[in-house]
């Protein structure tokens, strides 16, 4: 099956906001953040179509992406290195670099 | 209804009264299931049986194995079913994958589901209630040091700590650092330091001291 992988370890990301009507599995507190792919996870069915009866295909690449706490929590009040690590599927994320901060 | 015996009265136990809206709900789904010839009852029997075979001691068997057999290690971390196979374990036929993460002096792993329950129940059976709760799904996520502390264990601000989320397809299980003063114990020794709660991540491995002064 063609299947590109979109993204690599060491690639920045920032996941999508959106809270579309039906299933989805990324977490509110993580959409609009930036992180950092440290390795693609496998593809897997789609669980926004799994979820409503659907094939879940094509299947969609699942990345784990390492966002640094004190980007993701304002008020974060542990050492700088601390991460929380997340595992996003790919038409969550975007490349950090197209919007400049 | 009450009942008379032993000299007292209570309320007979009757059990439908206790049905929760959940607890129907998934008996309406199985009858769905069924009746649509999607799963049998004994599939769905046979599935509940295989996460209730299994316990914590799995898994802290498995990290025993860790911890003397070097090789059985790294093959565990850089791909765990064919490793867990080793050990009896047979994980493949299950449909989410599992992913071990090594806790060291550098980097300390706390395993969480914000979005629901998902935990390593293939290895582990179930998860605690605390677990599934929305004070330990909210707050590991946001102040993982201070959730740590409320279980007992201090991370050096020198160590990272890094908290998994497991939202999708993959389920975490923490492999603790082993104890100091363990060089001498055998593997089924060791075993019975391995709690469920240092396989979450919320706590390290019990050391043989404290295991004495709690005996």
């Amino acid at each position: 099956m063609a299947q590109t992988n979109r993204y690599r370890p060491g690639d920045r990301v920032r996941v999508r906001v959106d809270s579309p009507t039906h299933h989805f599995r990324t977490p509110t507190y993580i959409q609009g953040k930036q992180g950092q792919v440290v390795a693609l996870c496998g593809t897997f069915s789609n669980p926004e179509s799994l979820a409503h009866g659907g094939s879940g295909l094509p299947k969609i690449p699942l990345y784990r992406v390492e966002f640094p706490q004190t980007e993701v929590w304002a008020e974060y009040h542990g050492p700088a290195a601390d991460t929380v690590l997340v595992d996003i599927y790919e038409h969550w994320l975007d490349p950090a670099n197209q919007e400049v901060r | 209804m009450t009942e008379a015996h032993d000299g007292h009265q209570h309320p007979g136990i009757d059990g439908d009264d206790g049905q929760t809206y959940y607890a129907r709900r998934a008996q309406a789904i199985e009858a769905l299931l069924v009746a649509k010839g999607i799963c049998t009852t004994g599939e769905v029997q046979l599935a509940m049986e295989q996460v209730e075979a299994r316990s914590p001691a799995d898994g802290a068997r498995v990290v025993a194995h860790a911890w003397v057999d070097a090789g059985f290690k790294t093959r565990l971390l850089s791909d765990p079913i064919p490793a867990l196979a080793e050990l009896g374990y047979a994980l493949a036929e299950t449909t989410t994958q599992l992913e071990v993460v090594e806790n060291t002096d550098e980097v300390h792993h706390l395993v969480v589901c914000t979005l629901c329950s998902c935990y390593p129940s293939t290895l582990l059976g179930r998860p605690p209630d605390w677990y599934k709760s929305l004070a330990y799904r909210s707050r590991a996520v946001a102040d993982p040091r201070g959730v740590m502390r409320e279980f007992g264990l201090n991370v050096a601000e020198e160590v990272k700590v890094r908290v998994l989320d497991s939202t999708a397809d993959l389920r975490y299980l923490v492999l603790p650092r082993r104890p100091a003063g363990t060089e001498g114990l055998s593997e089924e020794e060791l075993a019975k330091l391995v709690t469920r709660d240092c396989m979450i991540g919320v706590t390290d491995a019990l050391s043989p001291v404290s295991m004495a002064s709690s005996a």
